[in-house]
C-alpha cells in the first residue's frame, strides 16, 4: 500500500518533470530573455485561454468523450460578447449570456451523444463545423468591432496601480477553475461517477450512474468552460473574430493528453492538463525566442507532444507491469 | 406468485421446508427472437442457503436465462418471483435493487478507480456536495473482512488486481448493497486451483449465511463439488433438474448431450513418427524462462501447469508470438527467431487463449477470419474471390458442425464454442502440420469440447502434431501420449502419460525447486 501511494505520487509528478525538462532545455538554447520573470508571466497568461478550455476537456475525456468542438465554442462566445456589448448590453451580463450560450452549446453535444449515440469525435465534428459556422453568420463573416470596457483587462500585462493583484485576473480565474475542477473530480460523487463511466461504463450503468445525464452534464460544463475561455481569448483580441481559435481544440486536447489523460476514458487529471497546457505554451514561446520559423515551430511542437505522450505510456506499461 | 404449487415439479434441496417460498423461481420464462425460440417455457429455482447450478452445453440458452434473471433482457412471457412477491425488472439495476447480482464471467469493475470506490459506487456516502472519503473505505474494508480478504486494500486501484481478486471486489460490492442472490456465470475459468478453492470457501460461507447462490460452469468436478442443486438446459428447454446427491456425473453428461456418453476422450492406435517440432533450449523474457521440448508426427503432447507459471507464454515464444532471449526452434530448417508469418508458413499454428481479443476479429464475418492466415488459398488473379470464400467456409462450418446463420454472419453472433471452431478451422484451413493449442476448449460446452477432442485425435492419426496446453489434468491425461510440467517458469522433460499420475503432476507443477 505504501510502495502503491509512492509510485502513484510519482506518477502525478511525470508531467512537472516533464514539464521542466522542455523548460530547461529551452533556457539553455534560447536568448537569456526566455528565463526572464516577465516572460515566465507571459507564458503563464498566454496559457489562460487553451488551460480554462482544458479544464472541461479533461472532464469530457475522463468520462469517455472528446469535444471537438471548443474552438468554435470560443470564436462564438467573442462573436456573442462583441455584438452585445455594441448593444449596450453591460459587460458582466454579456459573459453570463455568452457562457450560457457555450453551456448551450455543450449541452446539444451531449444530447447528439446521448440520445442519437453517435460517436462523439463525430457528433462534435459536426457541431464544430455548426457553431464556426453559426459564428460567422452572427459576425457577418467579418471582426465585430466592440466598445473598451474593462472586460479587455482581463488578460493585459497588469498596469502600475494594480500591482497589487500580482497576475492579471484572468490568470486567478484559471487557478480558481482548476482548483474547483480538482475538488469536483476528486472529493465529489459526480467526480467519482464520470471516472466511473469512462473507465467502465456498465459498470457504472449497473450500480445506478445515470450515464445519459451525467454525460450531457460533462459536456454541458465543457462548452461552458470553453465559453470562460472564449470571453479570454476576446479580452486579448478586444474584438469579436469568428475565425479566431481555428483548430485550437487540437491544443487542449494535446494538453489533457500529455498531462495523462486518456482517450479511451477513466484516466487524466486536473495537475496534469495544466502542466501540459503550460508545455504547449513553453514549446510556443521558445521556439519563437529562438527565431525558428513558424514550420520549424510546429515540426518541434508536434514531435515533442508526441514524445511526451509515448514517454508516458512507457511509463504507465511499467507501473502496470509492477 | 398464484403458480407457486407448480414448483413442487422440481426437486428442490432437502435441508428447505416447504413453508417458505423460494428465494427466486422463474417459471414458463419464454425468450423469442423473431422466429427462433431461445428459451422455450423453463423453470428454475432457487432457495436461500443453496447453490443451483445451471447446465448446459453453449447455445443451449443458459445466458439467456441468466440475462432475464438479472435484468438485462426482458423475456416474451413467463413470470418471476422473489420470496414469492412479483419480480420484472427493465434494466440490470432494477434487479440490483431487487436483490439480484451477476457476477459476470468478463469481470465488470472499473479499472481506474480504486477498490472502495468500486465498492462504493452508486451508494456512495455523501455529506452536502463531497464524498465521505473515509467512511467509504471503512464499508468496503468491513465488506472485504467479512469475506476473509484482508489482504486486498481498499485503496488499490482495481486494474492492478489479480483476475481472482477483481472478482472478489465484484462480489464483495453485490453484497455491499444488499443482493441476496448472487448469480456467477463460469466464475473459476480464469482461476488457480488454490483461487477455485478459496472462492468456493467464500460461497459455502455466503451460502450459510443464507445467499441464494446460481452457479454456471463448464465443469463438472467443480459443480459436482459445489452445487447442492441443479438444473439442465437443452436447445432451449428445460431437460432435467433435482438434487446432486441423486445424480450421478454420466447422467448430467448424457441430460446436456442429450445421449449417453461413454468415454469423452478418444483415443485411436497412434504410432509416433519423425521429429516434426524440436525447441531448444529456448529462453522467454517474462514468465516463461527456459523450455525444451520434442514433438513428433502423429503425437499428442501435453503442457501441464498452474495458471501464470508459463505455459501459454512458452507456447507464445515458440510461434513467435512473442521474443525470446535465446534458443532455438526448428521445424524443418533450423529458424534463429520465429515470426508466426515464419511459422505459419513452416506449417505451424496456434491457437490463443484469448480468443475474443487475440485469436478472432469479432466484427468480421466467419468467412474473413476463416481465410485471415491464407487469403491467397482463395484468390483468383490477385483479387480475393467470394465464391472460393463462401465455399471454403461453408466446408468447414459444415465439417465441424458450426451452428451458425451462414458464412457472412459476424463470428461475436456465435456462442463461444461455435467461435473457437472456427478459430480451430483457421489452423485447419491454412492445413498446417503442427497445432500448438493453448486452452483449446476453455469456456465451451461438453459437446463442443469432444468434437475438438475427436478431431485431435484425429490430427495425430493422420501425422500431424498437436502440443496441447491445459489447465484440466483429465483433459491432458484423456488426450496426450506424452506430457511435461511447466513450473515457475521451467518446463519438465515430456513424460509418457502411462509413468505420470494426476497428482505426480500436481506435485511437479506446484513444487518450489526452480525458478526464482
Amino acid at each position: 500500500m505504501n510502495r502503491q501511494n509512492v509510485i502513484r505520487t510519482l506518477n502525478s509528478c511525470a508531467p512537472a518533470l516533464a514539464l521542466l525538462l522542455v523548460y530547461s532545455l529551452f533556457a539553455v538554447f534560447a536568448p537569456p530573455g526566455f528565463t526572464s520573470l516577465r516572460n515566465i508571466e507571459a507564458i503563464v497568461r498566454q496559457t489562460t485561454i487553451v488551460g480554462i478550455a482544458a479544464l472541461g476537456m479533461t472532464l469530457v475525456i475522463i468520462c469517455g468523450g472528446i469535444d471537438l468542438a471548443v474552438g468554435s465554442v470560443i470564436a462564438l462566445t467573442t462573436v456573442i460578447i462583441a455584438l452585445l456589448l455594441q448593444a449596450g448590453v453591460p459587460p458582466l451580463l454579456a459573459v453570463a449570456a455568452a457562457v450560457a450560450v457555450g453551456g448551450f452549446c455543450g449541452v446539444l453535444n451531449g444530447v447528439l451523444v446521448t440520445r442519437l449515440k453517435l460517436m462523439p469525435f463525430i457528433a462534435t465534428l459536426g457541431s464544430l463545423l455548426v457553431f464556426r459556422g453559426i459564428a460567422k453568420g452572427l459576425g457577418n463573416e467579418q471582426k465585430v468591432e466592440a466598445p473598451v470596457t474593462w472586460l479587455n483587462e482581463l488578460l493585459r500585462v497588469l498596469q502600475p496601480e494594480h500591482q497589487w493583484m500580482l497576475l492579471p485576473p484572468g490568470v486567478w480565474l484559471l487557478g480558481l477553475l482548476s482548483l474547483t475542477v480538482f475538488v469536483v473530480l476528486r472529493y465529489t460523487r459526480f467526480g467519482l461517477q464520470v471516472k466511473s463511466v469512462g473507465s467502465n461504463e456498465s459498470t457504472a450503468r449497473l450500480c445506478g450512474v445515470q450515464v445519459d445525464k451525467l454525460k450531457v452534464l460533462v459536456y454541458g460544463l465543457s462548452g461552458m468552460l470553453a465559453a470562460v475561455a472564449g470571453v479570454m481569448q476576446f479580452s486579448r483580441l478586444t474584438v469579436g473574430d469568428p475565425t479566431v481559435a481555428d483548430g485550437l481544440e487540437l491544443d487542449v486536447i494535446a494538453a489533457v493528453v500529455i498531462g495523462g489523460g486518456s482517450l479511451s476514458g477513466g484516466r487524466g487529471s486536473v495537475v496534469g492538463t495544466i502542466l501540459g497546457a503550460l508545455m504547449m505554451t513553453v514549446i510556443r514561446s521558445g521556439c519563437s525566442q529562438l527565431n525558428l520559423l513558424n514550420w520549424v515551430q510546429q515540426i518541434v511542437a508536434g514531435s515533442i507532444i508526441i514524445l511526451a505522450v509515448t514517454l508516458d505510456r512507457l511509463r504507465q506499461r511499467s507501473v502496470q507491469a509492477n | 406468485m398464484n403458480d407457486s404449487s407448480r414448483s413442487e415439479t422440481l426437486p428442490r434441496s432437502g435441508e428447505q421446508s416447504a413453508a417458505l417460498p423460494p428465494r427466486l423461481q422463474a417459471l414458463g420464462v419464454k425468450v423469442q427472437f423473431g422466429a427462433t425460440v431461445a428459451l422455450d417455457g423453463v423453470e428454475i429455482v432457487g432457495h436461500a442457503g443453496e447453490v443451483h447450478a445451471l447446465i448446459g452445453e453453449n447455445g443451449a440458452g443458459k445466458s439467456t436465462l441468466m440475462k432475464v434473471l438479472s435484468g438485462a433482457m426482458r423475456p416474451t412471457s413467463g413470470t418471476m418471483c422473489i420470496d414469492g412477491v412479483d419480480y420484472c425488472p427493465a434494466n440490470p439495476l432494477d434487479a440490483r435493487r431487487a436483490g439480484v447480482a451477476m457476477i459476470y464471467q468478463e469481470l465488470s469493475l472499473a479499472p481506474d478507480l480504486t477498490v472502495a470506490e468500486n465498492i462504493c459506487l452508486g451508494l456512495e456516502p455523501v455529506s452536502g456536495l463531497f464524498l465521505r472519503r473515509g467512511e467509504m473505505h471503512q464499508r468496503a474494508r468491513a465488506v472485504l473482512d467479512r469475506l476473509g480478504h484482508r489482504e486486498i486494500s481498499t485503496s488499490a486501484i482495481a486494474g492492478g488486481l489479480s483476475v481472482s481478486q477483481q472478482q472478489l471486489v465484484e462480489i464483495a460490492r453485490a453484497i455491499a448493497c444488499g443482493c441476496k442472490i448472487l448469480i456467477l456465470d463460469e466464475p473459476t475459468s480464469s482461476l488457480s486451483r488454490e483461487d477455485v478453492k478459496r472462492l468456493f470457501e467464500l460461497l459455502r460461507q455466503l451460502k450459510g449465511e443464507g445467499y441464494a447462490i446460481f452457479y454456471i460452469s463448464h465443469f463438472i468436478e467443480e459443480i459436482e463439488e459445489i452445487a447442492d442443486s441443479y438444473t439442465v438446459l437443452r436447445d432451449g428447454k428445460l431437460v432435467g433438474g433435482g438434487t446432486m446427491a441423486d445424480t450421478s456425473r454420466a447422467q448430467i453428461i448424457a441430460l446436456m448431450a442429450g445421449r449417453q456418453v461413454e468415454n469423452i476422450y478418444p483415443r485411436s492406435q497412434r504410432t509416433a513418427g519423425d521429429v516434426i517440432l524440436a525447441v531448444d533450449r529456448l529462453r522467454g523474457l517474462t514468465k516463461f524462462k527456459v523450455g525444451s521440448l520434442t514433438l513428433h508426427r502423429g503425437e499428442i503432447v501435453g503442457i501441464a501447469g498452474l495458471l501464470g507459471s508459463g505455459r501459454s507464454e512458452f507456447l507464445r515464444a515458440v510461434f513467435g508470438s512473442d521474443s525470446v532471449q535465446s534458443g532455438s526452434v526448428r521445424v524443418g530448417a533450423a529458424l534463429r527467431t520465429p515470426t508466426p508469418a515464419k511459422m505459419l508458413s513452416q506449417g505451424v499454428g496456434m491457437l490463443s487463449e484469448d480468443r475474443k481479443g487475440e485469436g478472432l476479429a469479432l466484427d468480421m464475418s466467419i468467412a474473413d477470419n476463416l481465410i485471415l492466415s491464407a487469403p491467397e488459398r482463395v484468390t483468383r488473379f490477385g483479387l480475393l474471390n467470394g465464391g472460393l470464400k463462401s465455399a471454403a467456409a461453408r466446408q468447414w462450418i459444415e465439417a465441424l458442425g458450426v451452428r451458425c446463420a451462414g458464412a457472412n454472419q459476424p463470428i461475436g453472433a456465435l456462442s463461444g464454442g461455435n467461435q473457437q471452431k472456427i478459430a480451430i478451422a483457421r489452423l485447419l484451413f491454412h492445413d498446417v502440420e503442427v497445432y500448438l493449442l493453448d486452452e483449446p476448449t476453455k469456456g465451451i460446452d461438453v459437446k463442443s469440447k469432444m468434437q475438438i477432442y475427436e478431431l485431435m485425435d484425429r490430427l495425430a492419426r493422420e501425422g500431424k502434431a498437436v502440443l496441447l496446453v491445459s489447465s484440466y489434468l483429465p483433459e491432458l491425461f484423456g488426450l496426450c501420449d506424452r506430457i511435461a510440467v511447466m513450473s515457475r517458469g521451467q518446463l519438465g522433460e515430456a513424460r509418457p502419460v502411462s509413468e505420470l499420475s494426476e497428482h505426480s503432476v500436481m506435485l511437479e507443477a506446484t513444487s518450489t525447486k526452480g525458478g526464482e
